[in-house]
Order: C-alpha cells, then structure tokens, then sequence
C-alpha cells in the first residue's frame, strides 16, 4: 500500500512535469492526497486526466463567476480548483455557483472540499445527478458510493450551505432535559459556597 | 530586564546555522529522556557464528511497544559502500509498531535489506542499514575472542563500530504515515522514532561484536567492556538528501530554531544565577574541550574550524577564570555580549548549547514545542492585498532582495532530484545538463522574483488576483506568509550561489538530531557520530544527563 505521503510527494512531481507550476503542484499534492485518504479515486482520474491532457484541449478558467460556461473544451480541474480555493471568500457570498462542462470533476471536488474548510461552511456538490455534501474538509459524503465518478461533468452546481443545526429543536430540547437528570438541584448552603467566586462579585 | 530574541536576518544565515551544535535540545537527548523509564528487552537474538541473522529489540511500556529488527547480512568487502548507489549492506534495519509475529519478520526479511526498492507496510514506522566500519569491527572481534579490550586510540580515531547511510521515516517506501501516529505522547518530538532505531542499532552493533568474538574462540573470549561500549556510539553518512528538508519545512524548521533562541532568551533573562548551575555550566565547557580536541577529520575547511572553535572556547573559559564573577546580575547575557564581541560563530553557538545544560526548567517545556502540524499553514491567505505581501517581504528578507541574481555568481548552482536514485543532488547550471528541471530550492531569487512582480502591481489587488497571473510564483507567495507567522522558518541566504557550502545546511539539521565530530569529507556529505557517551539501555532508568560532554575516548 502506498503511504499519503508518497502519494502526495508523487503527484506534486507528476504536476510539475505536466506543466503546472511547483505552487500549483504542490496544491494538487494536498488535494489527491485527501482524496486518497477519503477513499476516493484521485489517483486514478489524475492520471486520466494527465493522460487526456496529452492529447486534447482543456480551457483554464482563473476567475469565477455565479455562471461558468466553456462551450469549446472542458475546464482544467486542477485551474479551476486552484482558482476556486483562491477565490473562496469572494465566492461564498454568491451562495450558488455553475460550472458547465469540467473535466474529471472529482480532481475539482478535492479542492472545494478544502475549501470548506476556509469559509467553516459545509457545501453541497451535485454533479448532474449526483449528489455529495462536504463536510468542512473532515469528510465526504456521496450517495453514489457503489458507482464510477463521471469524466466529464456537464453541470456541476455548488452550493455554499449556511450554518444550521442538523437536526430539529424538538429533538435537541428532549435531548438536553435528559442531559439535566446528571445536575444536582442547589441548595441555599450549595449557591453559597460551591460555585467558588464571592457573592459579591460586581465591585 | 527584557532579553529580544535574536535577529533571524543574522540567526538564519547558512554561516551560523552551520555552526551549530547539540545541545539538551537535540532529539537524541530528548529521545533518551522520554524513553528512560520504558522497559528494554532483546527478544531475538538469531545470529549464526559469524553473526548474520535475525534480531529483535525492544521498549515495551504499559501496552505500547516498538520493536527493532534486525537483519545482519554476509555482503563482499567491494559491495560495501556508504554512497547511496549501494544496493547491499552488512545490516539492515526496521522499527516495527508492536510485536512482530513470524510472519512479519519473514515478510520483512525480504524487504527490509532491499532499502528503497524493498515496500514496506503502515506496521513498520523507520527503516535504515548500516555499514561496519572495517577498520575498528574487525579490530574490536579479534582482540576480544583473544580475551583483550580493544585499542582505545584505534576506537578513538572512528568512535563507532558500524554507520548508518540513511534513516528513513515518514510514510517513505510503504512506512507508517506520520498521521497514524502523531497523536502519541511519546513521540510528541520530531525524528524520535528514527532516535530509536538508531539507539537500539547501537545496541545490535554492540551484542554482535561480542557474539561474531565468542564464535570465534569460545575458550579465550571477553565482552567489550561497558564503559568503552557506552563510549561508542553510530556513525552516519549524510549527504545533500537532507538539505531540501530543511526548505520543504518551514514552520518545522522555525519551530527548532524558534525553541533554541527561547531558551537563550530566557537563560539570558536570569538575574541571578545559582552557584551550582553555573558550576555545572563551566564544568560542561571544560569537559567538552575533549570532545573538541578529540575530533578528527581530514576536511581543511572543518579542522579550521575545530581549531578557531578550540582557541575560542579556552579564551572563553580564560576569561571566566579571570575576568568573570557569576554574582553580577544577567551573568549568563554579560556572557553572551562577551560571546558576540570576542568569539567566532562557531564558538558562540557552541557556548549557547552549553548554557542550556543547568536549565531543565526551560528546555524540557521546549522540546514539546518543537513538532509541527504544517498543514495548519499550508493555505495561502489569498484575501489579503498585494502591499501586505511586499510589506512583509521588506520586513522578513532584507538582505536577500539585496542580491542581484542577475550576476552569474549569484544563481550558479540548481537543485535537482536524481533519476537514478530519487535523491536531491545539486550542479552547475552553467557547466551541466538538467536546469531547466530545477527543485524550488532557490527561495531567495524566487523571493526576489516575487518582490519585483509585486513592485509593478497594484496595491489594492488581492493575493487571489495576483496569482491568476503569476502562477509561477505561487511557492513562494506561500511561504513569504508562513515567514511572517514564523520568523525562524528560513534561511536568510543564497541557496544557488557560487559561495553555497552544502554541508552548513546538512550541519544545522544534524546538530538537531544531536549529532557530534562532524567530519565533512567534501562540501556535499561528511560523517557524524551519534549517542558516543551515551548510557546504556540497561542503565537508562538512572543516567548522567551530561553525557555527552564526559567521553572517555
């Protein structure tokens, strides 16, 4: 088995030798890297990609917008996921962003997932039909588990998801009275002396 | 009084940084600490008559234990070679995470002599080989089994029986992924389980050398006496692989530095100063002018050295005797004043890693800051503006943006990974083949690059849009924000210039890991000895912990 770190060291070289700069082949280390650790096929679309790359177009998109559209070839997903994790905090007031036609999108997933991190915002991925939220760069969640990740995705639509509760207040409510059966009721003596600062404690 | 850390514009010159020594800091010092109240044990001992088999050695407690194994092999005398082009070696060795079962160790007997074409598994944590030194093993075997002790000047000359060429860790060649591991207590410090094996190798060199002499005659043979055992220690051939770690890790590379200038900062600090911990202090330095005079290397650059080192050191310890009373306030900052006006660099860091030795109140809490979680810096802050960026390259590389990189003298050398043997070499742009492959090795003239882009773009511009044109310079736009955070995290100095010794950058990291005697045997590799005075296994529960200045031979 080959160790993250190898990995990550291998695909940084991999990068550079495939025309990118060392910053940005360093940054496709970190994001096959996580993948891998993910259990996800990073390694593999890479060298796909890399291998496409040989032989056909990719566009490089550097700044993002709400709508992103290549109508000649697909985006690069390495440019576009540097540029994405680049641009994160401008990106996380549009709350909804497109991209239309992105090579091997889970090379581009890599980088959203770190940028999760960034803004401290879960987000919600769908590539045409399939689904995966991301969860503050910890993990990855897909409901296609059992299926190949896509080549060429035709709309991939990334939503920046607002920091809520997962769950219901009736549910956290029953919770919580449960979590006070482990409290003990004070008495006058216990207010007095247990708490450890001096009654008087606003001079 | 207020002591300020020192400057990092003078501190992380390649000059200085090369003329540091170990000091309580130093890895294998705290190794020894960490590790004294484990239990050692030798569970394996298989060795045929010449003594080429297997063994196992370990340190157990409560219910972690790490185990050494070992592989001692028959190769030919012309096989032997420390260069990193070897293939075969007298030992090889692995630390194992736990008790290795049968299977493990059968599995390993067909890896780990292979080195670095050899795969190894998450369960091994180090790997390493090592080569007998010819001259002393053979020596030390033959006076045993003749019922004698070795010649201590012959043990002298070398101070070990076998050196490591490489110690790997870090999830290389299959190797357990720091990660796996990280959140243990006991190796809450950089390169501690690479200090183990090597420690435990010393051991294996040592229980060979006595079995290889009873084989040879049963009747007449002796055990190579304790004291000259623990007077010996591994050696190690370094060369420029270990340069780049020190560039490939900033914020690890402050975090060393950054805990040594605080313990000089807070030694300084002291008002008073008892009599017993300067007694202690002049009593290191005079010891350890045997280690300095006992150092041997054919290197004229190094015997210079040792030799201003020496001078330096007795004018210190002349000045002490006559002209310095310890009762005075801030006597260890006088000392360091006196230090900075009077001595060579060499002698100055040689002094400051001696005044740590009274101090376990400062150094220990240090050497728990000495690890670092470097993903933690690895984002660019790319919401910040373009004049934060150059501000903070006027602040942190004021000298480099002086070197015109633009003279031939100045950008001479590159860095290059072998094709060979995926190791870090470096050449002559100018004379070879290979530059156009370059390492991002040369922070100071991409530094340089990066001010001059940032001199002609607009200040309000954010780190984002700047780098949608210059992706080029994205390494070091990197690391230009982790120096501001952490001001020890590089080196102030050319990498690629015609002046560039190699072995400064190899010194630095080699004083960390605690090593002694460095004898470079060019400007690109040099030797070291590690754990020479340092107890035994057996007598770790109860050690002087100024061992290293009392070598005995």
């Amino acid at each position: 088995m080959k160790s993250l770190s190898e990995i990550e060291t291998t695909v940084k070289r991999a990068s550079k030798a495939a025309g990118y700069s060392w910053g940005v082949s360093e940054e496709t280390g970190k994001s096959i890297r996580l993948l891998e650790l993910f259990s996800l096929p990073g390694i593999k679309h890479l060298n796909e990609y890399f291998n496409q790359k040989n032989k056909s177009k990719f566009e490089n998109l550097n700044l993002i917008s709400e709508n992103n559209f290549s109508s000649n070839s697909p985006y690069c997903p390495i440019t576009l996921g540097v540029s994405f994790l680049d641009q994160i905090n401008v990106l996380e007031n549009l709350k909804k962003i497109e991209f239309k036609n992105v090579a091997y999108p889970i090379i581009f997933i890599s980088f959203i997932s770190r940028s999760s991190e960034i803004i401290g915002k879960k987000i919600m991925v769908k590539i045409d039909e399939k689904k995966m939220l991301l969860n503050l760069n910890v993990n990855i969640i897909l409901n296609f588990i059992d299926q190949e990740f896509p080549k060429i995705a035709n709309t991939i639509e990334v939503n920046l998801l607002e920091n809520e509760d997962n769950f219901t207040d009736d549910e956290w409510n029953n919770l919580y009275k449960l979590s006070e059966e482990t409290f003990v009721e004070e008495s006058d003596s216990l207010k007095e002396g247990a708490a450890g600062a001096g009654l008087t404690d606003n001079d | 009084m207020k002591i300020e850390l020192r400057d990092p514009n003078k501190i992380m010159k390649l000059s200085r940084l090369g003329s540091f020594h170990q000091s309580k800091l130093s890895f294998l010092r705290s190794f020894l600490n960490e590790f004294k109240e484990w239990e050692y044990k030798r569970d394996l001992f298989n060795l045929n008559e010449n003594g080429f088999g297997e063994a196992v050695y370990s340190f157990k407690k409560n219910k972690r234990v790490y185990s050494l194994v070992c592989f001692a092999n028959e190769i030919k005398d012309e096989e032997r070679s420390d260069r990193v082009i070897a293939t075969k070696w007298d030992a090889a060795f692995t630390l194992h995470d736990g008790v290795p079962t049968k299977k493990d160790i059968e599995r390993l007997k067909n890896e780990v002599p292979k080195q670095e074409v050899g795969r190894l598994s998450y369960k091994e944590l180090t790997l390493s080989r090592a080569n007998k030194s010819l001259r002393i093993y053979n020596h030390v075997v033959e006076s045993l089994s003749k019922g004698q002790q070795p010649d201590l000047n012959l043990l002298s000359k070398v101070g070990y029986l076998y050196r490591t060429t490489a110690v790997y860790g870090s999830g290389k060649f299959g190797l357990a992924d720091r990660f796996r591991i990280k959140n243990r207590e006991e190796i809450n410090g950089p390169f501690r389980l690479e200090m183990m094996l090597v420690y435990l190798v010393r051991q294996f060199t040592f229980d060979q050398v006595n079995h290889v002499a009873y084989y040879k005659n049963p009747k007449t043979a002796v055990k190579l006496d304790d004291n000259i055992c623990k007077n010996l220690g591994i050696g190690n051939s370094t060369g420029l692989g270990m340069a780049p770690f020190i560039v490939n890790h900033p914020t690890l590379l402050n975090n060393w530095i950054l805990s040594r200038e605080k313990a000089l900062k807070k030694i300084r600090e002291i008002k008073d100063v008892e009599s017993q911990d300067s007694d202690l202090f002049i009593d290191c330095v005079k010891k350890s002018l045997k280690n300095i005079s006992s150092w041997n290397t054919d290197s004229e650059y190094q015997q210079k050295k040792i030799s201003s080192l020496l001078k330096d050191v007795e004018k210190f310890l002349n000045f002490i005797n006559k002209d310095f009373n310890f009762e005075i306030e801030y006597p260890f900052n006088k000392i360091y004043q006196w230090l900075e006006d009077n001595t060579c660099e060499e002698c100055i860091e040689y002094i400051v890693s001696i005044m740590m030795e009274p101090y376990n109140n400062i150094v220990n809490p240090l050497v728990k800051e000495m690890s670092s979680d470097e993903e933690k810096y690895f984002n660019i802050p790319t919401h910040r503006k373009v004049e934060e960026l150059r501000n903070i390259i006027e602040a942190k590389y004021p000298n480099i943006l002086d070197i015109n990189f633009e003279e031939k003298e100045n950008n001479k050398n590159f860095w290059f990974i072998s094709k060979n043997k995926e190791e870090p070499r470096l050449a002559d742009r100018f004379e070879e083949h290979g530059s156009e492959l370059e390492q991002p090795l040369a922070i100071a003239r991409d530094i340089k690059k990066l001010y001059d882009k940032l001199l002609v773009s607009k200040n309000s511009l954010t780190i984002a849009e700047f780098l949608t044109s210059n992706s080029e310079l994205r390494h070091v736009v990197r690391r230009a924000f982790i120096v501001e955070k952490f001001p020890y995290s590089e080196i102030q100095d050319n990498t690629i210039g015609k002046d560039l010794m190699p072995i400064d950058m190899l010194r630095l990291k080699l004083s960390f890991f605690g090593a002694l005697k460095f004898d470079p045997r060019s400007d690109k590799w040099l030797r070291i000895c590690m754990f020479q005075g340092a107890p035994l296994p057996n007598e770790l529960k109860s050690y002087d912990e100024q061992w290293v200045y009392k070598t005995n031979i």
